[in-house]
């Protein structure tokens, strides 16, 4: 793998959803280059094909055409397995829904991705409880999703991306359901683990407020880069 | 890693208990009923079995009359009856019949001491026991003087019981008719035959006695025969047909005027009408076991839609689509197995209780277990893995989705 060059690199991207009169070009010809320690804000309107980046970076959905390179690597020509390897060692997820398993505490959650990396219990243990720790949740650790609020539940879900120490975290939407002050917490937490672990961040959003957080702000519309440009940060 | 996914198995059931719970369950009555109708049913026939067995082995009864249902049934009370040189030509011209009596009955009252009992009086020689394997529990056979015409008579144990309680019955008098009648011996207990005729209910007198004093006739209404061990009993049947057929003149062509029933020929009987009966019970053991894996199926197919989001979320976060697959097999062999488990120990539980309200023994069929086991597990599989494979075919996003 080539660590100089961009970590992902998208290259006339495509994602067809239908055929014929219905066929729909969620995503239509995207490019653009993410290196390594960035923290990306995308937003456009709605239906511009945010979530469809996400899920073809995250390698949950596959483009129609167009190359994606992953740290130089064709994803194209992964296989189902070698795609879960790679998110498994390299990705972390975060979405607008949280996506915890019910009826499953908040630390067994947040082992999940260290059980496919056949990580013994204790030290899965270990690191799953600083995960929760790390977003102020280690004091609920044994408890159900349905116990917790959609901040804390959001924050689980942050504690579950970082976990196995990813190179890129894909959040779409982490904020949508939260309100402004549990947001901010929650966009604090992000910039921390970008600027002291060095975490590549990829983020969907709506709002201004949070997109600010980012280094850079790719906007989309109609399935395409309308504008891509760097974020004066408030030092 | 396969230790893992065990673990991993193990705590989604015990996170889902009430959808593990009806699996089980369905499982369990499955495998229950199905092992209980089958072992009362094995418990039946074994049941009619010995009740066969305990008329006698190798006993043949001679009648009268054609043995046949329908019309012209009635024939048989016109038939001529046998009689006592009969008897001797069997005897004497086939050899593979060991024993030859014949045999006359009527329902009489007995009295002793102000006790009435009415009881089937059958008049018979000392061969009859020896044909129908009973032996006596006190006193003697009839002696030969006894057998010539003299009064004597051999009592069951219910006769014995009704009369004179568990008082020593040997040397007492009864009455039967006006016939007083001294007690030589006591039979030992057969209890209910297969049709659940008390035989214990009897008493027995030497032939003569009963053919001039109770009957008034020396004619003789059946002959009861036994074959001696070793000899096939269809040949010996055969030979008898014909000697009959000769003895009574009958022309050939002519259907006969007697009928030879075997208890071998009663054993198959009653084994079919008892196999038609445990078929029967099986058939709604069946039905239960589908009604048991239509409960499983159905409650998998209700959780795919979780089950496929949990798919998804795992898949997300690293699992290979194999890796899924196996926890959810695992999941579903352990539901299965543990439902099967259950449901075989209910099933015996339920058979033994069973068997012993019916008074027949119990009996478990190793093959029926095994096999209702096996449905029910591999219904078990089948609805918790298919929809498992398909939703780990999907692409990650599409079971995110749902
Ligand atoms: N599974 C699908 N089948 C058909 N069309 C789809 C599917 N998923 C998305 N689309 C369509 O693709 C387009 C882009 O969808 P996408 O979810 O990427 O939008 P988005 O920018 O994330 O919007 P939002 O801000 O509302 O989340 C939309 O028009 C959507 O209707
Ligand atoms: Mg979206």
């Amino acid at each position: 793998m080539d660590s100089n060059g961009p970590i992902v690199r998208l290259t006339d991207i495509t994602r067809v959803y239908g055929k014929g009169e219905a066929e729909l070009r969620a995503l239509d010809g995207v490019s653009f280059d993410i290196h390594r320690g960035e923290f990306v804000s995308i937003m456009g309107p709605s239906g511009s094909g945010k979530s469809t980046t996400m899920n073809v970076l995250g390698c949950l959905d596959s483009p129609t055409s167009g190359q994606y390179l992953f740290n130089g690597v064709e994803v194209a020509g992964l296989d189902r397995d070698q795609r879960a390897l790679l998110r498994r060692h390299y990705l972390g997820f975060i979405f607008q829904g949280y996506n915890l398993l019910p009826r499953t505490t908040a630390l067994q959650n947040v082992e999940l991705p260290l059980i496919y990396k056949g990580m013994g219990r204790d030290e899965r243990e270990a690191r799953a409880l600083a995960a929760l720790d790390k977003v102020g949740l280690a004091a609920r650790a044994h408890h159900d999703p349905s116990a917790l609020s959609g901040g804390q539940q959001q924050r689980v879900a942050i504690a579950r991306a970082l976990v196995g120490d990813p190179e890129v975290i894909l959040a779409d939407e982490p904020t949508g359901n939260l309100d402004t002050k549990r947001s901010v917490e929650i966009m604090e937490l992000m910039v921390e683990l970008n600027r002291a672990e060095g975490i590549t961040i990829v983020m969907v959003t709506h709002e201004d407020d949070m997109a600010a957080f980012g280094s850079r702000l790719i906007w989309m519309v109609d399935g395409k880069v309308e504008s891509d440009k760097a974020i004066e940060r408030a030092a | 890693m396969l230790w893992e996914t065990i673990k991993l198995a193990v705590q989604s059931i015990l996170r889902n208990p009430m959808r593990s719970f009806l699996t089980i369950l369905g499982v369990v009555i499955g495998v229950a009923a199905v092992i209980a109708m089958v072992t009362v049913g094995n418990g039946s026939s074994a049941q009619v079995t010995t009740d066969v067995e305990s008329l006698g082995a190798n006993l043949l009864t001679l009648r009268p009359g054609q043995d046949r249902m329908g019309p012209g049934s009635d024939q048989g009370g016109a038939a001529r009856p046998f009689d006592l040189d009969d008897i001797d030509r069997i005897l004497d011209q086939i050899g593979a019949i060991s024993v030859a009596v014949p045999t006359g009955s009527q329902t009489i009252v007995a009295v002793f001491e102000g006790e009435n009992y009415q009881t089937t009086v059958t008049g018979t020689q000392n061969g009859y026991f020896e044909a129908k394997d009973w032996a006596l529990s006190a006193g003697r056979l009839f002696s030969s003087s006894e057998e010539s015409g003299k009064t004597a008579c051999i009592i069951g144990q219910t006769v014995r019981e009704e009369l004179m309680g568990s008082a020593d019955p040997i040397g007492r008098k009864i009455r039967i008719d006006n016939l007083n009648c001294t007690v030589v011996g006591l039979l030992e207990a057969k209890g209910a035959n297969t049709f659940g005729q008390d035989q214990d209910d009897t008493v027995i007198m030497p032939f003569k006695t009963f053919a001039r004093r109770i009957a008034g006739s020396t004619d003789v209404s059946s002959i009861t025969l036994s074959v001696r061990d070793g000899y096939s009993t269809d040949r010996a049947i055969d030979d008898l047909t014909n000697l009959m057929r000769e003895i009574r003149r009958i022309q050939p062509g002519d259907d006969d005027d007697f009928s030879i029933r075997d208890t071998e020929q009663l054993a198959n009987m009653l084994g079919s009408v008892t196999s038609v009966l445990t078929g029967l019970l099986s058939a709604v053991a069946a039905v239960s076991l589908l009604v048991g894996g239509i409960g499983i199926m159905n409650i998998m197919l209700v959780s795919v839609t979780e089950r496929t989001r949990e798919i998804g979320i795992r898949m997300a976060v690293g699992a290979q689509a194999s890796q899924v697959l196996l926890q959810f097999l695992v999941e579903a062999i352990v539901l299965s197995a543990l439902g099967g488990v259950i449901g075989i120990a209910l099933g015996l539980a339920m058979g033994a209780i069973g068997s012993s309200m019916l008074n027949v023994p119990f009996i478990p069929d190793p093959g029926t277990i095994a096999l209702a086991f096996g449905f029910s597990a591999v219904v078990g599989i089948v609805f918790g893995y298919f929809p498992a494979r398909a939703a780990a075919r999907l692409d990650p996003i599409e079971a995110l989705r749902h």
